[in-house]
């Protein structure tokens, strides 16, 4: 980053710098792996370190992860298209890789959440990351994702009630719930 | 049985999204129906399990390494000896004609002055469209309309598509002037917003985009295959990427 600015330098430290967990964690959801997440991530930070002169204030956190999600959807695209295609035959899909079946013999709980997790739509998975896990606000995810408010929050229905069926069903089988 | 109140509303409320007055007429609403009562709790659990167990991936710390090394790099540090002055002399001329030939064959090496020259003038005539009836002199997201009417117009071809699939819908084009010639414009809309496009032939070879601002507008400049681009908007720079990934693919 020689041609990077002083100053340029210090407002990418300042402003961008803090989100650097967020940036990954958002790739890590996005691509369901560390090790392809820290590539992409990389990728995403170093092009915001480009792209730094542009950013004229406002929310720093969405900028950054408007830049991760975008160049996760390019990788998607090049690397793995039939992931995408999948928003298409969600209801499909779901049945096919996370029917309660599946989540019971995945181990604990915490492998059956990520499991569970991982096999909804990467739409419907990224809000729930930004609003669960990242705790952003519906304008926040608006802002990162390039969606209406209204697209938002139908989204993150879906997902929680797929999700929650997901999660919920085994529970049928015996298993006790904890509220 | 479903209730009107569940859905975007209920999520809304769980989520703190709502107004103090819908909040309580939510409120008022959950406590006489068992349906949004129940979704309340589910959606509760749900976040709880998500928050307990603690799924949230902090970054390696290889990641924050490349990062800072990238922001930091190492300058090499001199071993040798003090060179003798007649070494320093020879090393000095040496560097001279490196510079004085490199400033001969590459043009590329004293482009950022001229960058910024061209950007302000896009960004001018950007500014100029913006002003009513200066936006599109063919106004139509027919493709093959807008290509027949810069075919009558200009002596180059230009790749014209329109990507409102991918949120960028073609609103039509116009001609403008640039640097005292004659440049084909595309004008796109993203969120309302209108981006142009710049196009005009070129004889250098192709480069991946470079992108600035200048006065509050974005632009992102590119070359491919004779053509030279520059998309220039008040969007998100990380837009106008996109926008010249549709373009170059």
């Amino acid at each position: 980053m020689s041609e990077l600015e002083p100053e340029e330098r210090v407002r990418f430290e300042q402003l961008v710098l803090p989100h650097v967990d967020a940036a990954f964690n958002l790739a890590r959801w996005l691509l369901r792996g560390r090790a392809d997440a820290e590539d992409v991530a990389q990728e995403a930070l170093l092009r915001a370190c480009r792209f730094i002169r542009g950013f004229h204030g406002g929310d720093a956190r969405a900028w950054l992860l408007q830049i991760v999600r975008n160049t996760c959807y390019t990788w998607l695209e090049k690397n793995r298209p039939m992931e995408l295609s999948m928003e298409f035959d969600e209801e499909i899909h779901l049945q096919a890789c996370a029917t309660p079946e599946t989540l019971a013999i995945a181990g604990d709980d915490r492998e059956r959440l990520i499991l569970a997790l991982e096999t909804l739509p990467p739409r419907f998975r990224e809000v729930l990351v930004l609003r669960e896990l990242e705790g952003c606000s519906y304008k926040e995810i608006a802002a990162i994702t390039s969606l209406p408010i209204g697209t938002v929050m139908s989204s993150l229905s879906r997902a929680r009630r797929q999700l929650h069926s997901a999660l919920a069903n085994p529970v049928q089988k015996g298993a006790v719930r904890e509220v | 049985m479903k209730c009107n109140f569940a859905g975007s509303l209920l999520q809304g409320y769980f989520d703190g999204e709502l107004s103090d007055r819908r909040a309580a007429e939510f409120e008022r609403h959950v406590g006489h129906c068992s349906h949004c009562a129940a979704e309340l709790v589910d959606l509760d659990w749900l976040s709880g399990r998500l928050q307990l167990t603690q799924i949230y991936e902090p970054a390696p710390a290889s990641l924050r390494r490349t990062i800072n090394a990238h922001l930091h790099p190492i300058a090499p540090t001199p071993v040798a000896p003090r060179p003798l002055l007649w070494q320093w002399l020879a090393a000095a001329a040496a560097l001279l004609l490196i510079a004085f030939v490199l400033w001969i064959v590459s043009p590329e090496l004293r482009s950022d002055d001229y960058q910024a020259e061209l950007a302000g003038e896009i960004v001018d005539a950007h500014l100029r469209s913006l002003q009513p009836g200066h936006m599109t002199e063919i106004a139509s997201n027919d493709e093959r309309v807008v290509k027949g009417w810069f075919d009558t117009k200009l002596k180059f071809a230009l790749p014209i598509r329109d990507f409102a699939g991918a949120g960028f819908a073609l609103n039509g084009g116009r001609q403008d002037v640039v640097e005292g010639r004659l440049v084909a414009v595309l004008v796109y809309e993203r969120n309302g917003r209108p981006i142009d496009v710049f196009v005009w032939p070129t004889r250098e070879p192709d480069t991946s985009p470079r992108a600035g601002s200048r006065q509050g507008f974005q632009w992102v400049d590119w070359r491919k295959d004779k053509l030279e681009f520059c998309a220039v908007s008040d969007t998100a720079p990380a837009e106008l990427e996109q926008l010249n990934r549709l373009i170059s693919e």
